[in-house]
């Protein structure tokens, strides 16, 4: 006779930090059958709950990363949903919010439909397709919103491009608001940042490489910021990267235009100086910046300026990486070292837990409308169980995602993601603290 | 010093005050072969020099092959563009099959910045930066010092003018970094768009926007190539307004020190970057550069085989 499933698990003497209620306490938190049941000090254990004792690691909501690319479909060399999914619940995300430039391009309810199908029968979290603006990221035609939110679709972004045209971005500013929803800004005036590599600064001269100079990156921000002010329309900045755009952000604010902001933790932890030597893994877009920017976009998140922590997860084969620097592509993995990143914030005093763990869960769920990020009674159990002092060595071997273009490739880290659950459900379980 | 520390040439930057002074002090002994009736000594005999250049050269290619010949070394050169991606051959495949056939050195030149970086992760040959993008021109930097020296006996507390693009030269890159680390100052002036932005200083070279204050008591003046597709685009207007504002004419030479050294990498644009009286000039010694070229590569090629 097999044993009856165990459909409750009692957590005791967690750190829990759930930013949705402003609560960070220690205590129990309890599930069952999927759903927080309980949380509070000292709960009385139910007979059929199995205990586990978490000694002071943090217990917080399943975090969301509402800025991935999945590369399916048609880059499955890349990163699949499986394997891109099988990445984030190891970093601690029980969702994703994934970005349209597939091949094809997420541009139509069909594409969506089929990322979502595969998300059923391959992910290990919750996927949200973000469709395309416009028609094949072409800038042009705007792609049909209301299709492609029925079909599940939840923002709308050209990622890897941005909308050239700002008639064009004023339309999608104006039109999502018939159905409330959300356009996403990858903000990057392309005249100025053709062909340009990495930042233009004294790092650029020094290797020769042409640079993309901050204002490439804050013209595109105060113009979108400036539709979103002339529609009503809710623009969201994706990858800040400029002290210029936080400070363009700040006033945007603070004048009440709908407008949120993510960075990711490569803009707070590295400058454009992890370019030396020609490091294709430091090569993106946005570029890696200057020491003060990059203390900018931490005074940024510090108050609230920018509202996320998204990591921009960006798999590439090894031949796209190791390669001429001109020719490499752009972008870098995220998903398992956010959490180390994020918190060396948290241990250096520039933010608290409690903010670190709401810019990367309750806040980007409000901001794409969509469910999780709090600990409430009766939400599904996406919970993330975090161990704040595990050190390890970030190696290729240690990474879930087909990719490995990562510059903290062999540095040490500390903090990481122990036990992740979704509905309730270990996802991620590497010590296998709840095996039966 | 009696060997290079350097196992590679890959710019400027990458070597010592010391280790310059001994590859023009090579290269001084060598120059000397260039004049004789057989031009030829056999240090090289048996070594494999192989010339991989992506890039449109004439004078630099010509200028390494002759080296090469001059010390009985063995030389092939491929010539191939940049994109031979659509071949489906990657460059690190390219390298490793060169490499497989056992070169000594590889001379490269590439319009992508890092790419000679790149290939000494890859191989086992010395590697010799002959141009890559707009990041250093080490030889070329080398033989402009050996001239400026040759000429005016050192360059310590020299005054070294730069005119031209120097965002995007890599003349200019190396250039500057060879003449201040042996202890000249350098100057630069040019077309503010073909500056580094609001920077006062470039590299250790101070930055003037005003021609005259940069060219004021010179002992050297090195203009540069202006690049064709940079003309008549938002860089500059045109190739007229760029000789009337930007270009060296004897007028203008007279600000520098009587006797200034005019110099120029070459190929020249006459009548844009600086007039035909000045480029033929008594105190132009471009073609003294052309002639160091080949003694300076020689010795680079030397230098680096003696290191095995």
């Amino acid at each position: 006779m097999n044993p009856e499933p165990v459909n409750a698990y009692l957590f005791r003497n967690a750190r829990i930090i759930d930013p949705s209620r402003d609560t960070d306490f220690t205590g129990d938190l309890l599930i069952r059958d999927g759903i927080i049941a309980a949380a509070g000090q000292s709960l009385d254990v139910p007979q059929d709950a199995r205990v586990l004792d978490l000694e002071g690691k943090w217990l917080v909501p399943g975090l969301l990363d509402m800025h991935v690319h999945l590369r399916e479909p048609g880059e499955e060399y890349k990163e699949t949903i499986e394997s891109g999914t099988a990445a984030a619940v190891a970093g601690g995300f029980t969702a994703v919010a994934c970005m349209p430039n597939t091949q094809p391009a997420n541009d139509s309810a069909g594409i969506t439909k089929f990322i979502l199908e595969k998300a059923r029968s391959s992910a290990r979290a919750r996927v949200y397709p973000i469709a395309a603006i416009t028609v094949g990221q072409k800038g042009e035609q705007l792609t049909e919103f209301g299709d492609l939110l029925n079909a599940g679709a939840i923002a709308f972004s050209d990622d890897g491009l941005p909308v050239r045209n700002a008639a064009v971005m004023r339309h999608a500013l104006e039109y999502a608001r018939n159905f409330d929803a959300l356009i996403i800004s990858h903000s990057e005036e392309l005249d100025l940042s053709r062909g340009g590599m990495m930042n233009e600064g004294l790092v650029s001269i020094i290797l020769g490489l042409k640079g993309i100079p901050a204002a490439a990156e804050e013209i595109a921000v105060f113009r979108d910021i400036a539709l979103a002010e002339l529609t009503g329309g809710r623009i969201h900045i994706a990858h800040v990267s400029t002290k210029g755009s936080v400070e363009i952000i700040r006033q945007a604010k603070s004048r009440g235009v709908l407008v949120t902001a993510e960075t990711a933790p490569h803009y707070f932890s590295l400058t454009e100086e992890a370019v030396l030597g020609y490091n294709t893994l430091a090569k993106m877009y946005p570029p890696l910046r200057t020491e003060e920017d990059r203390l900018a976009v931490i005074e940024g998140l510090a108050d609230g300026t920018i509202d996320v922590i998204a990591t921009d997860h960006a798999p590439h084969s090894v031949i796209e990486k190791e390669c001429e620097f001109q020719m490499a592509a752009n972008g870098i993995i995220g998903l398992e070292t956010a959490i180390p990143l994020s918190l060396d914030l948290v241990r250096d005093g520039f933010i608290s837990a409690s903010q670190m763990i709401r810019c990367m869960s309750i806040s980007p769920s409000r901001i794409l409308d969509v469910p999780g990020g709090s600990l409430k009674y009766g939400n599904s159990a996406d919970i993330c169980i975090i161990d704040p002092e595990a050190s390890f060595t970030l190696t290729r071997e240690s990474l879930h995602s087909l990719s490995c273009n990562s510059p903290f490739l062999g540095k040490d880290l500390q903090g990481k993601a122990v036990l992740t659950l979704v509905d309730g459900r270990p996802v991620f379980d590497p010590m296998g603290l709840l095996l039966p | 010093m009696n060997r290079l520390a350097a196992q590679h040439i890959l710019g400027i930057s990458t070597l010592s005050p010391d280790e310059i002074r001994f590859i023009l002090d090579t290269a001084e002994s060598l120059k000397d072969i260039l004049e004789r009736p057989i031009k030829k000594v056999p240090p090289l005999r048996g070594k494999t020099v192989v010339h991989l250049f992506f890039e449109p050269s004439t004078r630099t290619r010509l200028s390494f092959e002759l080296a090469a010949k001059r010390l009985s070394a063995d030389t092939v050169s491929i010539s191939s563009k940049a994109s031979s991606v659509v071949k489906g051959e990657t460059l690190i495949d390219t390298a490793r099959n060169i490499e497989a056939m056992r070169p000594d050195v590889i001379v490269m030149r590439h319009p992508c910045s890092g790419t000679p970086h790149l290939l000494t992760k890859y191989v086992d040959s010395a590697v010799i930066n002959a141009g890559d993008g707009i990041n250093e021109h080490p030889s070329q930097a080398l033989l402009d010092v050996f001239t400026v020296r040759e000429h005016l006996g050192r360059i310590e507390n020299l005054k070294i003018a730069i005119l031209g693009d120097i965002l995007h030269s890599r003349v200019a890159h190396s250039d500057i970094l060879a003449f201040t680390k042996m202890g000249a100052e350098v100057v630069v002036s040019g077309p503010a768009t073909m500056l580094p932005s609001r920077q006062s200083e470039v590299l250790g070279a101070k930055v003037f926007l005003n021609m005259e204050e940069a060219l004021k008591d010179a002992d050297v003046i090195i203009v540069l190539r202006i690049q064709k597709e940079r003309q008549g685009k938002s860089f500059v207007p045109s190739a007229r307004e760029y000789a009337m504002f930007f270009g060296l004419s004897p007028g203008k030479v007279k600000l520098a020190k009587s006797g200034a050294l005019i110099m120029h990498p070459g190929p020249i644009n006459r009548g844009i970057e600086m007039t035909p009286e000045v480029a033929d000039g008594p105190y132009s010694v471009i073609l003294d550069q052309v002639t160091n070229g080949v003694a300076i590569r020689m010795a680079l090629l030397s230098l680096l085989l003696a290191r095995a």
